[in-house]
């Protein structure tokens, strides 16, 4: 039974590490998904832990300041001001009217500071029945970011 | 015609179920002409399918824009070939699509083995019948692709379609979808043969032979399909990454990962007969993790960057997962004596435990891969606040795990069976770890502190050297023995095995990636604003503003930067990003502009005109096309494994001999 002893050690060990690798990332990497209305009513904790609020980005909002683009979250009538400062360009999907997700802290100011913007790419499987074109008015890259 | 596809979606779903009847209750009743019918009904199956599905692409093709699909997903604008691959370029039509596939890999299982397994060919018709069904339901009563856009019950066209996501009117985007499901359908075989074999108790691995090519072609398709994402992102995104982690591409790794754990464990039941539970346990994993993929992209349980349909299908998924993951684990543990294993494992030291320790790996690898992309939906169910684990959180966990399996590439083959003597051992790690040991210091002279980086670079050169020893000693004894030239014995060698030389391929596009993988730990990224004339340095390239110029055609408006790149005092000419906005979308998408070597790839992005300035992301990006010459290198090898060894065929021949004398002597 001895080798099986060894395998079992090894095994442990691997499996051990693992879990070890899993558990002490958690922590650092979590991100807490929050409404636009229960951050509102988190107090003291929303300036504390990193959080992911989605939304559709509010019309004519996108505003490009050097390297922070600021825009406005809208979801269920309550709006969130955000201001982009992340390195990565932002996603060709990111547009008016498109559904976002931010990934940031919350301000003492009041703006959300995104580090990670996504939006969801309206491409592969259509969200809404029935087709219909959207009804942002045209944008141009130019325009929406200057 | 609408009316036709309709039918006939529902005609395929009649006769499915009859093929599930029909074979189960053949086999039971011993009547053949009941299986002999089920067979015929998989044809059937196939036919309508098609029929169906040739209806909904001529409508495509045509621009029937009464019918809703088509509406939504084509338009008249569109290239021939696009609207060709909008087939599967929305949900009703992808579903349709599976179907398809499905039904076309169950009628050349039903032909290529009609002669074969006749013991147990009928439950395999039967569990492809039954996730033939499972995919019709959708296709008939769900989401059926033929909708038609009414108003006030009368059915009416709208005058152009919406047309396809521009993003995705990129060749490999065409494909990449395709590729992906033919892996992903391609798993039920396996599975439905083990299950046929396990239900009818059949004593050998007689469902290993048969599928081992179904597989091998599978996991290939799989392989072409995720690497061909990865190439969609990096070129035409615009982020400049291949891979993020996000859900959906998760989704697509995680049967690639059980289907690499299994490709590995089947060799210990051929060689040894052992594991014979956990081949049966890792095909159904592998099979409902392919079907757990889909339910993933298409139900929106957990929310991604790709869009999902809020439609009602993901209940009839998790339904289903539920009834088939419960019957198999009844039916393994209720034929749990029959999966006994033949031989035991003698020591630690041994391609056995190396084997082991791959699948320990890979699995747990899939698992952390799973939790990672549930969390949401765990930590939601648990404590009420829905969490995610970004990025970081997988990276911190993968690379470990990925430098581990790197490295147990390596010292597989270097392992004997059974046990490995400790001399041998010495004399097989000597020029690998001596060459990667070597390699490690130089770099570390050279000013590399990245450990993550010196630990790969240094397994991806022991492993190499690995790989290419075995090749030199197999050809050096042949062309000893043959008189061949190395090159030839070389050849030779393979074609004697194409399995395992093939799979040593395989190994080599693998670490190949690893070290396009590891060049990302020294990217370089940068965003300015800049005037025309203004000019900016990133790794040894100086880059500077020529021009910005704007314009536009039928399709799209366009701006563009003219930049020149200077590297070392040496003109590389001009790079012209681009950036788009398409009219009838309003979809704004970035043409980057990537100067690919070798060493390294410069990617320039323009984001657009900021007030006078030009925005301008750029990247370096060292080893990246590694990445996509080890994916060559990976089919290819694949490619060899799937040629029939000579070996092999001179052994099948002395087989059959075997037999003939063993009946002769029955005769007599």
């Amino acid at each position: 039974m001895k080798k099986y002893g060894k395998f079992a050690v090894l095994v442990v060990v691997i499996v051990g590490t693992l879990i070890w690798l899993a558990t002490a990332g958690m922590k650092d990497t979590q991100t807490y998904y929050k409404t636009i209305a229960e951050l509102n009513h988190m107090g003291d904790q929303a300036y504390v832990k990193r959080l992911r609020v989605g939304g559709d980005v509010g019309a004519g909002s996108i505003n490009r300041k050097g390297n922070v683009v600021e825009f406005i979250l809208v979801q269920e009538k309550l709006n969130l001001k955000v201001a982009y400062d992340g390195s990565e360009p932002l996603p060709d999907t990111f547009r008016v009217g498109a559904q976002a997700l931010a990934d940031g802290r919350m301000g003492r100011d009041g703006v959300f500071h995104a580090s990670k913007v996504q939006a969801k790419c309206a491409s592969k499987y259509e969200a809404k029945p029935g087709g219909g074109r959207p009804v942002t008015p045209p944008t141009y890259p130019s325009k929406a970011v200057s | 015609m609408e009316n036709i596809g309709a039918l006939a979606v529902l005609l395929a779903f009649c006769l499915a179920i009859y093929a599930i009847a029909g074979s189960v209750a053949g086999k039971l009743r011993r009547n053949l002409f009941l299986i002999v019918s089920a067979e015929r009904a998989v044809y059937g199956v196939w036919f309508l399918v098609t029929v169906a599905s040739a209806i909904l692409v001529s409508a495509l093709m045509t621009g029937d824009f009464r019918i809703s699909y088509v509406a939504q997903h084509s338009n008249r604008a569109m290239p021939m070939v696009y609207k060709f691959t909008a087939w599967w370029g929305g949900q009703e039509g992808s579903l349709l699509f599976w179907s398809w596939l499905l039904s076309s890999y169950a009628a050349v299982v039903v032909f290529t083995n009609r002669h074969k397994h006749r013991d147990f060919m009928p439950y395999v018709v039967a569990i492809l019948s039954a996730v033939q069904t499972f995919f019709l339901i959708l296709n008939t009563f769900v989401v059926s692709p033929f909708q038609m856009l009414a108003v006030d019950k009368l059915i009416t066209a709208v005058p152009d379609g919406n047309g396809l996501n521009p993003l995705l009117q990129y060749p490999a985007m065409a494909i990449h979808p395709p590729m992906l499901y033919l892996g992903y359908v391609g798993f039920v075989v396996p599975f439905a043969f083990a299950m046929g074999s396990l239900i009818t108790r059949q004593p050998g691995d007689g469902w290993i032979h048969t599928t081992r090519r179904w597989t091998m072609v599978t996991w290939l398709f799989q392989s072409c399909g995720i690497v061909l994402g990865a190439g969609w992102a990096y070129h035409v995104l615009g982020w400049g990454g291949y891979w993020a982690w996000d859900p959906v591409e998760n989704a697509s790794l995680l049967p690639w990962l059980g289907g690499t754990a299994f490709l590995h464990s089947v060799m210990m039941q051929e060689k040894k007969g052992m594991m014979k539970v956990w081949n049966m346990v890792l095909v159904s994993a592998t099979f409902f993790l392919c079907i757990f993929g889909t339910f993933l992209t298409r139900s929106g349980v957990v929310s991604s960057v790709h869009a999902f349909a809020q439609s009602p299908i993901g209940k009839f998924f998790v339904v289903f997962l539920a009834l088939g993951i419960a019957a198999t684990i009844y039916l393994i543990l209720d034929r749990l004596h029959y999966l006994k294993s033949e031989s035991q494992l003698e020591s630690v030291v041994s391609r056995e435990s190396s084997f082991l320790f791959n699948n320990l790996v890979l699995l747990a690898s899939c698992f952390a891969v799973l939790w990672g992309t549930l969390f949401p939906v765990i930590s939601e169910a648990v404590s009420g606040e829905k969490i995610s684990l970004d990025k970081e959180w997988f990276n911190q966990l993968m690379i470990p795990i990925g430098l581990f399996l790197l490295f147990l590439t390596g010292v597989g083959p270097l392992f004997a069976w059974r046990r490995t003597s400790s001399d041998s051992l010495r004399r097989n790690f000597m020029w690998p770890g001596a060459g990667a040991l070597l390699l490690v210091i130089a770099l570390l002279a050279a000013g590399m502190r990245n450990f993550y980086a010196l630990i790969s670079f240094g397994f991806c050169l022991f492993v190499a050297i690995t790989i290419a020893l075995e090749f030199y000693k197999g050809s050096k004894s042949i062309s000893a023995k043959s008189e061949m030239n190395l090159a030839r014995a070389m050849l030779e060698l393979t074609h004697r095995n194409t399995r395992r030389y093939g799979g040593y391929l395989v190994h080599m596009g693998i670490v190949l990636m690893f070290i396009g993988f590891t060049g990302g730990a020294f990217n370089i990224t940068r965003v300015d604003d800049m005037k025309t004339g203004e000019s900016v340095r990133i790794g040894s390239y100086q880059l500077t503003v020529n021009a910005v110029h704007e314009g536009e055609n039928d399709n799209y408006m366009w701006q563009s930067a003219a930049i020149g790149v200077v590297k070392n005092g040496k003109s590389l000419g001009v790079m012209e990003p681009e950036s788009r906005v398409y009219k009838a979308s309003r979809q704004p998408t970035h043409e980057v502009a990537i100067r690919q070597r070798p060493n390294e790839d410069l990617y320039i992005n323009f984001a657009g005109v900021n007030g006078d300035r030009a925005t301008v992301q750029s990247y370096v990006f060292p080893l990246v096309s590694w990445i996509w010459i080890g994916a060559l290198t990976l089919i290819f090898g694949t490619l060899v494994a799937l040629v029939p060894s000579k070996v092999k065929r001179e052994y099948a021949r002395t087989q059959v001999v075997g037999i003939t004398r063993k009946h002769v002597a029955v005769e007599k």
